[in-house]
């Protein structure tokens, strides 16, 4: 266990070699967001409704911005395609020759991402929050808070799984990337990142909200929006473990079988 | 004591062949042709504990493909392995802890950060004692000179200095079996000397059993006593490097020095004239006659020096190369079908 430690504490040196690269795409990140501000206006104000999928106004926003905070968690840049990379370029080899898993050490190296991301995004997230801050719902109790902690710790995971297992197609195709870019195409839209999933019509929202892409982001972010009562917490978070069993397992059993491949057929 | 026992190891490769055009390349989308490249092809070597061996071969011999296999990264089509009594592609951590692969063409630094941050995380992924890391790292560090460019991003080290720190990294974990491949290729000829200097002092003092290919003879000689040379996936020599000569080469190189105005002009009857600089020349000659002939010459001219050498070893190796893709050509070409 000790080792994986390590080489969080190396990625977390490596992450803050490029720090003021960092601080800019983080201020960029949230320009979007006046957009999104505007945009849900117009549309409340065309629509001439209160609520929105279950949503007010004021609600809409504070999803946009909650969401932020949940995508913090599941989403893994690069990660399927370094994956996909480190097996087509075979710097796999470093990791297959010494006594280390490589999946658990792409899990210690996004931990430590994760966590350079947090501590230098703090400040313009703190920043943004105060200034969007009559969108926002008040506090949550401390047991809610404790619950979405938890589900956004298990979002992290469902992300990596579900990245590492898309990264693993690249032992059976030698070229993944204009697929993992669909896949993401997707995964925007049935994440609930481009709109919450309950504007979607009854019949395909039962099926997208069924998906280990809502629970990666959108009900983590319902969690936050304080939209859902403890029993429903309780659900989201069991699927949510449901979802890491089983994505977790199909990355481990990718792993294997590529591997067989890869030693067969190249190296 | 046996540390590498290979018998009969073979590795084809299944190469996809698509012919030019677009055509072709929409005809293959459906049906696809391959071709199989016997890329190792039936070898069988032995290496003892301590030894240094020497690996030479043209690009595409299969001498990394047997490094591969040994080292686990790749199963073999048929044969054996064993390696420390383990077999490599089971790649049991046990195996992992014990040996080193440094590819002289790959890195694996942290490209942004101090070696000593990647040497530290070689320290507990390979599990090492406190003591042990701190003593062995600066035995090497000592050894390469390195000292003081262990706090400096790998990014700013020259490729010298980076590939001393690459060899650091894979010596850290004190391996009893060490594969090189190409550990100079590239470096300038201090750097070269610098880690041959350190691998022949490191095989001395903690005999460790060295695998080495290189495309350098400098680095075989001053490092290897034995040689295994192949060749389209076949051994064709195992010994020492000076056999080869022996066994391949026809021909010494034989050089006079005419006292002034005495160089006869007719020398072609003693062998092949290589170089003239007159009152210097340079003959190549049959190794049977080389005795009969210098006693001739010296007999029947006025000579103030002789020398008699071997052919440049990479000459030698170079042209049995040639010779065996010669013979290749002429015959039908089994390695290859669809």
């Amino acid at each position: 266990m000790r080792k994986y430690f390590v080489v969080f504490r190396v990625a977390l040196a490596d992450r803050l070699v490029y720090r003021a690269d960092f601080f800019i795409a983080t201020f960029l990140r949230f320009i979007p967001i006046i957009t999104t501000i505007l945009l849900w206006r117009a549309i409340y104000d065309g629509s001439q409704k209160v609520e929105l999928g279950n949503l007010m106004y004021e609600q809409m926003v504070a999803y946009y911005l909650f969401l932020m905070i949940s995508r913090a968690f599941g989403s893994m840049p690069r990660l399927a395609t370094d994956i996909a990379t480190d097996i087509r370029d075979g710097n796999l080899r470093k990791y297959l020759l010494q006594p280390i898993d490589y999946l658990g050490y792409n899990v210690s190296l996004r931990v430590a991402h994760k966590l350079v991301y947090f501590v230098m995004a703090a400040t313009p997230y703190a920043l943004v929050f105060w200034l969007c801050r009559r969108y926002l719902p008040g506090w949550p109790t401390g047991s809610m808070l404790l619950l979405s902690v938890f589900s956004l710790g298990l979002s992290f995971l469902i992300g990596f799984m579900f990245n590492s297992l898309m990264g693993l197609l690249g032992f059976w195709f030698l070229e993944v990337g204009s697929f993992i870019h669909v896949v993401m195409v997707m995964q925007y839209f049935l994440s609930g990142h481009m709109f919450p999933l309950s504007l979607l019509p009854a019949g395909l929202q039962s099926v997208v909200t069924n998906l280990p892409f809502a629970y990666e982001t959108y009900y983590p972010t319902l969690l936050l929006l304080q939209r859902l009562d403890t029993g429903a917490a309780m659900h989201v978070i069991s699927m949510q473990m449901v979802w890491v069993v089983v994505l977790g397992s199909a990355a481990r059993i990718a792993w294997l079988r590529g591997l067989k491949r890869y030693a067969a057929f190249g190296g | 004591m046996s540390m590498i026992t290979v018998e009969n190891l073979k590795k084809v490769y299944r190469v996809h062949r698509k012919p030019q055009g677009l055509g072709a390349s929409v005809k293959s989308l459906f049906h696809r042709k391959y071709k199989h490249v016997h890329a190792v092809d039936g070898i069988s070597f032995d290496i003892a504990a301590g030894e240094m061996v020497g690996f030479l071969g043209p690009n595409g011999a299969g001498k990394t493909t047997t490094l591969k296999m040994l080292s686990g990264l790749i199963f073999p089509t048929e044969g054996t392995a064993r390696v420390l009594d383990f077999i490599p592609w089971e790649r049991k951590n046990a195996y992992r802890r014990q040996f080193a692969l440094l590819m002289g063409q790959k890195n694996q630094l942290w490209w942004d950060l101090p070696a000593a941050e990647s040497f530290r995380l070689h320290k507990e992924i390979y599990t090492i004692e406190d003591d042990t890391f701190d003593r062995v790292l600066g035995e090497l560090t000592e050894l390469l000179h390195v000292q003081d460019l262990l706090n400096q991003p790998v990014r700013e080290l020259s490729l010298g200095e980076r590939m001393k720190m690459e060899l650091i990294a894979a010596l850290l974990h004190s391996p009893r079996i060490l594969f090189l491949d190409e550990p100079t290729i590239g470096l300038d000829v201090v750097a070269q000397s610098a880690i041959r200097r350190c691998l022949k002092e490191y095989n001395q003092q903690k005999q460790v059993t060295v695998l080495l290919t290189s495309h350098y003879m400098k680095d075989i000689e001053a490092l290897c006593d034995r040689v295994m040379v192949i060749n389209h996936g076949r051994l064709i020599h195992d010994g020492p490097l000076r056999d080869i000569l022996h066994r391949f080469a026809q021909h010494k190189l034989v050089t006079l020095q005419f006292r002034d105005g005495c160089m006869p002009d007719q020398l072609g009857a003693f062998g092949e004239v290589v170089e003239l600089n007159p009152p210097k020349v340079t003959l190549r000659m049959a190794r049977e006659w080389v005795a009969k002939h210098t006693s001739t010459l010296l007999e029947s001219y006025e000579i103030d020096d002789i020398i008699i050498e071997e052919p440049p070893i990479e000459d030698v190796i170079g042209k049995v190369f040639e010779d065996a893709d010669a013979l290749q050509a002429s015959a039908p070409a089994e390695a290859s079908h669809a």
